[in-house]
């Protein structure tokens, strides 16, 4: 009760409370402020709008909740409300985020700064409600920023800086904050909530400079021949490059008012390994749980979380894994077919070939449709990292599969 | 194309910042056919002024006798900056007064008539 009663009074707490993912993505969505939220239920999202309505129903977030027939409509309601000038936050996972894939790249193109939350599920057929990558990892080419997150204060604290990064008016992209559906987006986590005030004075809204206003007319959503497209593709390019440094230092500046910041990668134990293993999100945390009982019996690993993941930190990975002649990444998504088929895999691959670097990369593809990835899974990671030294498999393992 | 403006000088992502920048955009390029107005035909229903999706046909106090002696004071124009050269108005016409020429190959349309 004093919890709620503290909560309500618009105050953050300073001590952690108990609250999943998606619920501290809602209730940074609260602590931002956001004016508009366009909702469409799907699993594992839904409870984050569920929450977001509820925060607007006791009156502790003064937004419009707009109730759309599908996702294509979702994404579409935000991006307008965004041009209009709102500060515009929708959610949604797998088929729902397939369904918008339209529409992403319409705000990417059209250069307007909604965030989204994605809980990461597995796509259809056969329907799966449960955890994998393949909605995010097929939304890769879309012109999202997209942010990997591994916890719920993490969550919390993304959502924040990505309102941020997306709204400074040298990037204006629409952001991604992707994180595991079920594993974390209904997994209880101790999180720490910050006061609106603070929240806004490090996040404050801005004017969206082409903003929809009668008064002064603009047109979003033209048509450019061939003369002129190109351009504006090219000034995504460019613009990616901008937001990755802003993203450093909306980072580093988060971690200067509220305490804690992440950075674009996190390494542990990467500077003596003898092999490091790349993850993301929860995958991550559960072998960072693991890597000093790893390096206790004596395995010389290293864990590289990537967070980042649009626009690619190459310079932070290359400097991280210089001097490790291992890398083994584990992919949630397949890339039917590819020559590698773990998309990570393939990227870091062509990154070092294009660097002229011979560190061998070993893919992995687990936890599809969330086949269980436990502790012992995590530590025959480190194992196959470090054997992989002597004799790296040259094709795709899919671990865990009945074969 | 040398001469349009770099991707860094071109505001983000196609967006227009100002208003009524398409009356610098001659549309009537795009034209195979053009639409001709036979005055005499013409019985002023002003149809093709409903119906043109451009808003290509213009509508002007201009008086004018027919053959048979009616006299109008108003007359329908197009306006062939913009005409794309749909032919609804040709199509729409109660009384057949719209015609649709073939525009010569070797010299576009655009031009004003």
């Amino acid at each position: 009760m004093t919890l709620a009663v503290e909560e309500a009074s618009g105050k953050g707490l300073k001590r952690p409370r108990p609250m999943s993912t998606n619920s501290a993505i809602a209730t940074a969505a609260r602590d931002l402020d956001v004016d508009v939220v366009s909702a469409y239920p799907i699993t594992p999202q839904t409870t984050v709008v569920e929450k977001i309505a509820e925060y607007i129903a006791n009156g502790e977030l003064d937004a419009e909740m707009i109730h759309v027939e599908s996702e294509h409509s979702a994404l579409s309601a935000a991006i307008g409300a965004a041009a209009a000038g709102a500060r515009s936050f929708t959610a949604t996972a797998s088929q729902g985020l397939a369904l918008m894939h339209e529409i992403l790249h319409i705000a990417s193109g059209g250069r307007v700064p909604v965030v989204m939350s994605v809980a990461t599920r597995a796509l259809s057929a056969p329907i799966s409600i449960w955890n994998d990558h393949s909605d995010v990892m097929n939304a890769r080419d879309s012109g999202w920023i997209i942010a990997f997150v591994s916890s719920a204060q993490e969550a919390y604290d993304t959502v924040i800086q990505a309102f941020k990064v997306a709204e400074d008016p040298e990037v204006l992209l629409p952001f991604m904050v992707a994180y595991d559906g079920y594993l974390m987006s209904h997994t209880m986590e101790p999180v720490v909530t910050e006061d609106r005030e603070t929240v806004l004075s490090y996040a404050p809204k801005r004017d969206y400079p082409y903003k929809l206003d009668p008064k002064k007319p603009v047109t979003i959503g033209t048509i450019t021949d061939p003369n002129w497209y190109y351009e504006f593709k090219y000034q995504q390019v460019e613009t990616m490059k901008v937001a990755l440094e802003k993203f450093r230092r909306a980072d580093e500046e988060f971690g200067k008012v509220f305490g804690r910041n992440y950075g674009l990668l996190e390494c542990i134990h990467c500077e003596d390994a003898d092999a490091i293993v790349v993850a993301t999100t929860s995958y991550a945390t559960t072998l960072k749980y693991l890597i000093n009982t790893a390096r206790e019996k004596g395995m010389k690993v290293g864990l590289l979380r990537l967070r980042l993941y649009r626009p690619f930190p190459v310079e932070d990975f290359l400097k991280a894994t210089s001097g490790v002649d291992t890398l083994l990444v584990i992919d949630r998504a397949i890339s039917y077919g590819a020559p590698v088929q773990g998309p990570l895999a393939t990227e870091i691959n062509s990154l070092f070939h294009s660097r002229g670097i011979d560190t061998k990369v070993v893919s992995v593809v687990a936890g599809i449709g969330q086949r269980a990835f436990k502790d012992d899974d995590a530590m025959n990671m480190f194992k196959l990292a470090l054997e992989s030294r002597k004799a790296a498999p040259e094709e795709t393992i899919f671990y865990g599969v009945r074969k | 194309m040398s001469d349009l403006p770099k991707y860094n000088e071109l505001p983000p992502g196609g967006i227009i910042p100002e208003p009524a920048t398409s009356l610098k955009y001659y549309t009537g390029d795009w034209r195979v056919e053009r639409p001709v107005i036979d005055q005499d035909k013409c019985v002023r229903c002003r149809l093709c002024w409903v119906y043109c999706p451009d808003n290509a046909i213009r509508e002007v106090d201009e008086e004018y006798t027919t053959s048979k002696g009616k006299t109008y004071k108003i007359k329908y124009i197009v306006n062939y900056d913009y005409c794309k050269g749909c032919g609804i108005c040709a199509q729409e016409c109660p009384v057949n007064a719209i015609k649709m020429i073939p525009e010569p190959v070797e010299e576009p349309g655009g031009e004003e008539e």
